[in-house]
């Protein structure tokens, strides 16, 4: 089956919603502010030549012109800037850590949203960033070091029953759950990802996402902030596992502001219905703002 | 005396009188380095806290956490002791090496293409032999690009294998 058709019925204008994923993806970079500033990221790449353009809805994010390479750029080099697709900034953008705070991120490696949060945090507390794969966990221990990051725990522990052991069993003010999935989102950088698609496969890959989100809430403090994302568009892998945890924890769905063009979560799909507080989740589609699609909800803990 | 445990990470003793392992640096000795040879502020590592995983690899971290650690990675690599010279980290040198004061080498723009290859190249240079910052200036300031080796009239690039660029 086309797994796409099943969200036409969703949206506005699902021509444009298929023309978009049918475009390639343009090449972005998030400004490092542990070393740089957009406007000195701005000069560098002026000085050099490099074409780019300023993303409007957010001062640290450059879209670059076809014909560069940004890992060859002195910008990269100097760790200055990380390339991550425009959406991936929104998850670290809502949990909106504080310098000092303690963070986890569950699902980290290879690191965009790790170093952004080290980003925001200004380098001081701490932040874990843990994953379950070795390779994965280099490229993430890389590309921190690259962009100056000193107050990154790194941990190889499976993010369903995450051990508090190593942190002296104090919970996390934060955590973002950024959690595996089935990608359809990124069809646009990765023609392929629906490949494999099917609902068996989503099942299983729902069981994780509930687990790991599960453990996420269960080791974040009273009034805590924890953040559930994908890059797919699939109900099951979305509204219906933030719908679990509404229903298993002691926690609730919060606003937060975005200023990309975005839907609001579902509150029904396939005769299941969820919390009426489920539009407070956000849903991107490729066609609103040319980027890849994404869900991001934003959940208080023991509120 | 407890043994060297590659494989966790061990916290530095602060001083020389707090020491309990023969051979592991103190905090006092790796911050000490540091701030004599780039001549940075003396409160630049206050904030962090100093640790050994394998032989003589320090990492700095910008927390605090029991020790001994049992994790991948704790902060970023910072210098590599238990030899007769000890070794600043690339990304040491890009994090902290911009407030340097001496021992910064500033290439021009051919010669730092040439230092971010990995070439060794000859160059004039009145300071210090031995582990350098190599920088450049780009967009109104100096910024290091990592640490060169200073012997003989030559500068060796250090840059390890996956930082090295073709330009």
């Amino acid at each position: 089956m086309d797994p796409l058709s099943r969200y036409e019925p969703l949206l506005d204008d699902p021509a444009a919603f298929r023309a978009a994923c049918e475009r390639p993806l343009p090449s972005v970079v998030r400004v490092n502010r542990i070393k740089a500033t957009p406007e000195r990221v701005r000069r560098a790449f002026d000085e050099r030549d490099v074409g780019y353009e300023a993303v409007e809805w957010h001062d640290g994010l450059f879209r670059l012109d076809d014909d560069v390479s940004p890992g060859n750029t002195w910008p990269y080099v100097h760790g200055w800037v990380y390339g991550q697709e425009e959406v991936s900034a929104v998850p670290a953008l809502a949990v909106a850590p504080e310098p000092g705070e303690r963070v986890y991120d569950a699902c980290a490696a290879p690191g965009s949203k790790t170093t952004q949060l080290a980003a925001l945090m200004e380098d001081r507390g701490l932040l874990v960033g843990n994953d379950n794969n070795l390779g994965r966990l280099s490229a993430l221990r890389a590309n921190a070091e690259r962009c100056g990051v000193t107050n990154l725990v790194v941990t190889r522990q499976d993010g369903r029953n995450f051990s508090l052991k190593p942190f002296g069993g104090e919970r996390f003010d934060r955590a973002l759950a950024d959690v595996p999935c089935s990608c359809e989102g990124t069809v646009r950088k990765n023609p392929d990802a629906l490949e494999d698609w099917s609902l068996e496969h989503i099942g299983a890959i729902a069981d994780t996402q509930r687990a790991i989100l599960d453990r996420a809430i269960s080791i974040t403090r009273e009034g805590g902030t924890v953040v559930y994302s994908t890059c797919t568009f699939a109900p099951e892998e979305n509204e219906a596992i933030v719908q679990h945890a509404l229903e298993e924890h002691d926690c609730r769905l919060v606003e937060f502001d975005l200023e990309l063009e975005h839907l609001p979560g579902l509150a029904e799909w396939n005769g299941d219905t969820y919390s009426e507080s489920m539009r407070r989740a956000k849903r991107i589609y490729p066609h609103h703002n040319d980027t890849g699609g994404f869900f991001c909800a934003k959940l208080e803990v023991g509120a | 005396m407890s043994g060297n445990d590659g494989q966790r990470f061990d916290r530095l003793p602060e001083t020389d009188s707090e020491r309990d392992l023969d051979g592991r640096a103190t905090r006092e000795e790796v911050v000490g380095w540091w701030i004599d040879r780039f001549g940075l502020d003396p409160e630049t590592f206050d904030g962090h806290s100093f640790w050994e995983k394998g032989a003589g690899k320090i990492w700095a971290f910008a927390d605090e956490l029991q020790s001994p650690a049992d994790v991948e990675g704790l902060g970023m690599t910072f210098l590599r002791t238990r030899q007769e010279h000890w070794k600043p980290t690339t990304d040491a040198v890009q994090r902290f090496g911009r407030e340097a004061t001496r021992n910064v080498i500033v290439l021009d723009d051919d010669e730092a293409v040439r230092f971010l290859r990995g070439d060794d190249q000859e160059l004039e240079w009145d300071g210090d032999w031995g582990y350098l910052i190599a920088a450049h200036e780009i967009a109104g300031d100096v910024e290091p690009i990592g640490v060169g080796l200073y012997l003989y009239g030559e500068l060796r690039s250090q840059m390890p294998k996956g930082r090295q660029r073709e330009r």
